[in-house]
């Protein structure tokens, strides 16, 4: 088989309509208590959504989208630091491309473009890197968001920096992780939750153990997914699974891609350039031990150490209920700017910018539920 | 001085451009061409479609093609999509300086290719020459006249409920191949661009049936936009089936990795049609015999229903809507 056969056999297998009909089958013979089920990560809300999934699910089943979208999650005053920076001379800014469109307080990356900001949409911090070789004379600073699934690379590329000296590299950090958030969500006491669909890449890296805390303390039903439609729903058969017997746990249903312990090689690549601390999450606020920033070995490629600017107050936009919504207090359909002002052309706000925000979801494929 | 080389000085009138000029002429002799006055003069008579595109591909050569195959099936493309049997197209070169010679000469190969099998003659034209970076090694621009026969009426306006929806085989094929191609993006795919005049294939389905609606090439924006823009202008619904929506394996992989929808990739050798219910097996079966429209297949059809939406019915048998893209297609980041 060719490389491409072995990766479609893995999707369409994924994606078999019989199985998924006996999985829902089973589903629907099986839950019988209410369950308010969250899909942490934005790339779950858009196969959902892709695949129409909630419309299959028995109606004792709720589905809330979560905070894991990375671009959704980006803070204005955050926005406003990488569009500070991109003004700066001699600078050049790198970004993952959904990012360039979010709007800061008063403009965006893509804005700042226009206006002679040398901003360029990259695939991977080893463009960033590429760049910074091709551009001795200028300052490449490469805006790092994600989760713990994107940190790994963009470490590595700060030692590749370092083993490369490389002086004209640096990443402003503004990654965050996955547990810590959903401990601050649910000690806001907004949501109800009975289980949740824990997000897929990111336990690739951080493993299953991260989430056993949801199960013993907060008594919630947990379980790992993939993204194909198959994998969720496998993923909501265990937690209706949990949730009728009583017994809350931790389960996978992504074996082909996730271990209980992660990916031990990325996990160290993190731990040598990051250090846990602080982060600033759209609509929630500053939540401690919920961000990675460098540590100080390293700070000479940390950009928020390394220049001198000055983003302006900071201005959220009147009226955008993004940081409800990403807490899973509201829906999209709640907002009276859904459709009307903020569209995917004139997003006012970042779930509507990102393909995987909730917001776009729900504009792209329509909600029947 | 470089010889193989474009020079800002082939732009400029004297005795490079006219040599620039006559090298081209042997390529695309016709008549009306070969007689090089300021304006091509031919004979037409009835109803006439005209359109203009400019193509502006980067890059200028990828799996299955180049621009200048491009730009003829693309202009051919538009004319047969109104129904019309592409004439006589114009021909625009804006060349960025430096450009090589033999790049020029290997897509004037595929132009006069591309116009010989789509039976159209290239009679005017334009050459001009910019400074290096203002324009991207070679843009083209097109414009095309075509005769379209009495009694064919054909318009994204035209839907009616009832239609069959036809598509004549996989989508996606020409962005990924392109896409593949990207600096920065490279990746291996076996799939070629579908760049293909479909003229011949428009007009074995005339003469096969009279019901034929609408027909429109899905190009940039893909399957879903040309669906969204029959059911916008005719008003009516339309429903499709996912299961029926042939890709390529190694495209759906693409759009897989690179978190992409197949029903937004531009296509440049597909068409969809809007089809009277009692013509479509008729229709369909003409479409098969054409060497364009081997996977022809019908899709969905159009309803009283839900009018201005597309509604797909997923795999697992949940609907959703197929709206319109919006903006550039970006890779996902994680």
């Amino acid at each position: 088989m060719t490389e491409i056969e072995i990766f479609m056999k893995f999707v369409e297998e994924y994606r078999d309509p019989e199985l998924g009909k006996k999985l829902l089958d089973r589903i629907h013979k099986r839950s019988r208590k209410p369950a308010r089920l969250m899909e942490f990560c934005g790339g779950h809300t858009v196969a959902i959504f892709k695949h129409g999934l909630r419309q299959l699910l028995p109606p004792s089943i709720e589905m809330l989208s979560g905070p894991g979208c990375p671009v959704c999650v980006t803070a204005s005053a955050d926005l406003d630091k990488a569009i500070a920076l991109g003004h700066l001379p001699d600078v050049i800014i790198t970004s993952f491309g959904d990012m360039v469109r979010v709007p800061g307080s008063r403009s965006s990356l893509q804005k700042a473009k226009a206006e002679g900001a040398d901003v360029r949409i990259v695939y991977s911090a080893q463009d960033a890197l590429t760049i910074a070789h091709e551009n001795p004379e200028k300052s490449v600073v490469f805006i790092g968001i994600g989760f713990e699934t994107t940190a790994p690379t963009i470490a590595a590329s700060i030692l590749q920096a370092e083993h490369e000296k490389l002086k004209n590299y640096y990443v402003l950090s503004l990654h965050k992780v996955c547990p810590p958030i959903m401990k601050a969500i649910l000690d806001l006491g907004e949501v109800n939750l009975n289980g949740i669909i824990c997000p897929g890449h990111v336990s690739v890296i951080i493993g299953s153990h991260p989430y056993q805390f949801l199960a013993d303390d907060y008594k919630i039903a947990c379980a790992v997914s993939g993204f194909e439609p198959l994998d969720i729903l496998l993923a909501v058969d265990r937690l209706v699974e949990q949730i009728e017997s009583g017994q809350p746990g931790v389960e996978i249903a992504y074996r082909r891609g996730v271990k209980p312990e992660g990916n031990r090689a990325a996990l160290s690549l993190m731990e040598t350039v990051f250090e846990i601390g602080e982060a600033n999450w759209r609509g929630i606020g500053v939540v401690p031990e919920s961000g990675l920033q460098i540590k100080s070995q390293y700070e000479k490629y940390d950009a928020g150490k390394n220049f001198k600017i000055d983003p302006g107050p900071t201005h959220e936009p009147k009226g955008c209920i993004c940081g409800s919504i990403l807490r899973g207090v509201s829906t999209p359909l709640e907002c009276k700017l859904f459709r009307e002002t903020c569209t995917p052309e004139h997003p006012v706000g970042p779930c509507m910018v990102s393909a995987e925000g909730s917001c776009a979801a729900y504009y792209q494929y329509g909600s029947n539920k | 001085m470089n010889d193989d080389r474009i020079l800002l000085a082939h732009g400029s009138g004297g005795k490079l451009m006219h040599d620039l000029i006559q090298s081209f002429l042997p390529d695309l002799a016709n008549p009306i061409l070969d007689k090089l006055d300021d304006s091509a003069v031919f004979e037409v008579s009835g109803r006439l479609a005209f359109t203009t595109d400019s193509y502006t591909v980067n890059p200028i050569f990828f799996p299955g093609g180049d621009i200048g195959k491009l730009s003829v099936c693309g202009t051919v493309n538009d004319l047969a999509m109104s129904g019309a049997r592409p004439l006589y197209l114009s021909l625009a070169f804006i060349i960025e300086e430096g450009l090589p010679v033999t790049d020029l000469k290997k897509i004037l190969t595929s132009i006069r290719e591309a116009a010989d099998e789509a039976g159209v003659k290239i009679v005017t034209g334009d050459t001009k020459v910019v400074n290096q970076g203002n324009a991207d090694k070679l843009f083209i621009n097109t414009a095309g006249v075509g005769a379209v026969p009495e009694g064919v009426d054909i318009s994204a306006a035209n839907a009616k409920p009832g239609d069959k929806i036809i598509l004549n085989g996989n989508i996606g094929d020409h962005g990924i191949a392109v896409l593949s191609q990207r600096e920065g993006l490279k990746f291996h795919t076996p799939v070629p661009s579908d760049c293909a005049p479909l003229n011949g294939l428009v007009a074995d389905m005339l003469s096969a049936a009279a019901g034929i609606h609408s027909l429109r090439d899905p190009t940039r924006g893909g399957l879903a936009t040309t669906l969204n823009d029959f059911a916008e202008q005719s008003k009516v619904g339309i429903r499709l089936e996912e299961d029926k929506i042939p890709v390529a394996k190694a495209v759906l992989a693409a759009c897989e990795l690179l978190g992409f929808d197949p029903l937004y990739i531009a296509n440049e050798g597909k068409l969809v049609a809007a089809v009277a219910p009692e013509d479509a097996d008729k229709t369909l079966a003409s479409m098969k015999s054409n060497k364009y429209g081997a996977g022809s297949v019908i899709i969905g059809e159009a309803v009283a229903e839900h009018a201005g939406q597309v509604i797909m019915k997923t795999s697992l048998g949940a609907s959703r809507i197929v709206d319109m893209p919006v903006g550039e297609l970006l890779p996902r980041i994680c």
